[in-house]
């Protein structure tokens, strides 16, 4: 069988090495994506995680794909969405106040408390809640300051801990939304990320 | 919890692992894409490579290093040596290095660190701190130039002043155990996580797993060896599970 198409949402300034070689690895063929077109058209997508939310968010609203990005996203299409790329499904972020997030998740995303180190850097324990299918537990590489301290109604989320639990994952159907980056875990991110490529349309 | 994290370092010179790797198993102990997936099995949480190429056409060749490491590794890699400038970290960055360590040029051009911030997040900025204990006691100065420059400048201050302006992490060696496999500096680790909220990563002088429980223990986040697992005495394996048996929060699968 021919590897999938993976269409990946450019939004920046991002360094994309890490993602691109991750999806090959995983049995997927990506192609960078900027209009959106492909973004409606395509089967997988992927929003990766890189850079500022407010930034982000400009690119993604510059480029137009953020209007067809929640739109795929609210019809259940197969999204995969990576660290920033979790926090862009919210309303808010504290990290660039009065900028408006995708709004798929009513929530506000929040920097983690003063009591632990900042940026997140490395392999936290993360336990999958259950009725969470795509999602599993194990050990994750996270790169972050800020996250989203609870599972959205509607979500099944695998909870990890840094200074109180937060959201380090989520799915609801094909639409997942990983807090770390499965092309840093090793062998977990990318059995996560074969079976979200291997998945039937 | 979050765990803490063992990183073995390769130096790179002109595309070649330099200062002998002895372990088994490998066919060539020259090749890093070999190296770095041999660490990777053997349960490293993330890489350090260090490129040591004095010439700017070694430099070219550490990017096409990086890139073949990329296509192959599945964790984190962290390259430093001879980012003077926003480009060089830009080149780095764009072959697949997920973080870029910058040392003598942040020193000499603080901006620098801003800068890559700026560009690229400050989970990609790292200064790398060479400290050595000031003559005649009292603190620690950094070093620039590979040990060539005592700079006067207070080291804890400089860690302060370099998170400050972007870096994400500090990759801190101690000049004075470096090379000397009599452990790392406990005191200056521990002052240095006391006065910076970003992670701290502990470098220079270990040759045993107790050096690096004590490198945890004194507040280090992380810890980067390099002859440890290159002289095949102990895998990262072996490391990280006497880490757990000393109550350290330790990654442990793959087993």
């Amino acid at each position: 069988m021919s590897d999938r198409e993976v269409v990946v949402c450019r939004t920046g300034t991002a360094n994309l090495a890490s993602v691109l070689a991750g999806l090959r690895r995983a049995g997927g063929a990506p192609r960078m994506a900027e209009r959106p077109d492909e973004v409606r058209a395509a089967s997988l997508v992927m929003l990766p995680g890189v850079g500022a939310f407010g930034a982000a968010m400009e690119n993604l609203r510059a480029s137009g794909m953020a209007a067809p990005l929640r739109e795929r996203m609210a019809a259940g299409k197969p999204t995969l969405s990576i660290c920033v790329g979790l926090q862009l499904l919210c309303r808010t972020s504290e990290e660039s106040p009065g900028v408006a997030g995708l709004g798929l998740v009513d929530a506000a995303v929040t920097r983690f408390p003063d009591s632990v180190r900042a940026p997140q850097f490395g392999w936290n324990r993360i336990d999958a809640a259950e009725g969470c299918a795509a999602l599993t537990s194990g050990h994750a590489y996270f790169a972050n300051s800020y996250r989203l301290a609870e599972t959205p109604a509607g979500w099944s989320a695998a909870i990890a801990d840094h200074g109180g639990p937060f959201v380090a994952a989520m799915e609801r159907g094909a639409v997942v939304a990983c807090q770390f980056h499965p092309e840093l875990s090793g062998a977990y991110g990318r059995s996560l990320l074969e079976r979200w490529i291997a998945r039937p349309c | 919890m979050l765990t803490a994290r063992v990183i073995p370092c390769l130096d790179v010179d002109r595309g070649r692992v330099v200062k002998g790797v002895r372990f088994q198993g490998l066919r060539d102990a020259g090749d890093p894409v070999a190296l770095c997936m041999s660490y990777e099995a053997q349960g490293a949480d993330e890489l350090a490579m260090l490129d040591v190429s004095a010439t700017p056409e070694g430099r070219g060749n550490a990017r096409h290093t990086v890139a073949a490491v990329r296509e192959e590794l599945g964790i984190p890699l962290t390259v430093g040596g001879g980012v003077r400038r926003l480009e060089d970290a830009a080149g780095l960055l764009e072959a697949g290095a997920d973080k870029v360590a910058a040392n003598t040029a942040a020193v000499a051009r603080p901006g620098l660190l801003t800068e890559i911030a700026e560009r690229f997040g400050s989970q990609c900025a790292v200064v790398a701190i060479d400290a050595a204990g000031r003559a005649g006691g009292g603190g620690w100065e950094v070093v620039t130039l590979s040990g060539g420059h005592r700079t006067g400048i207070d080291a804890i201050g400089w860690a302060r002043e370099a998170v400050e302006r972007g870096a994400g992490e500090i990759l801190l060696t101690s000049w004075d155990r470096d090379g000397t496999r009599s452990g790392y500096d406990t005191a200056l680790l521990a002052e240095v996580s006391r006065a910076v909220r970003a992670p701290v990563v502990a470098s220079g002088g270990a040759a045993a797993p107790e050096h690096l429980i004590a490198a945890l223990e004194a507040g280090a986040d992380a810890v980067l060896a390099a002859s440890i697992f290159h002289d095949g005495d102990y895998t990262v394996g072996d490391i990280k599970r006497a880490m757990a048996r000393a109550g350290v929060p330790t990654r442990l699968d793959p087993p």
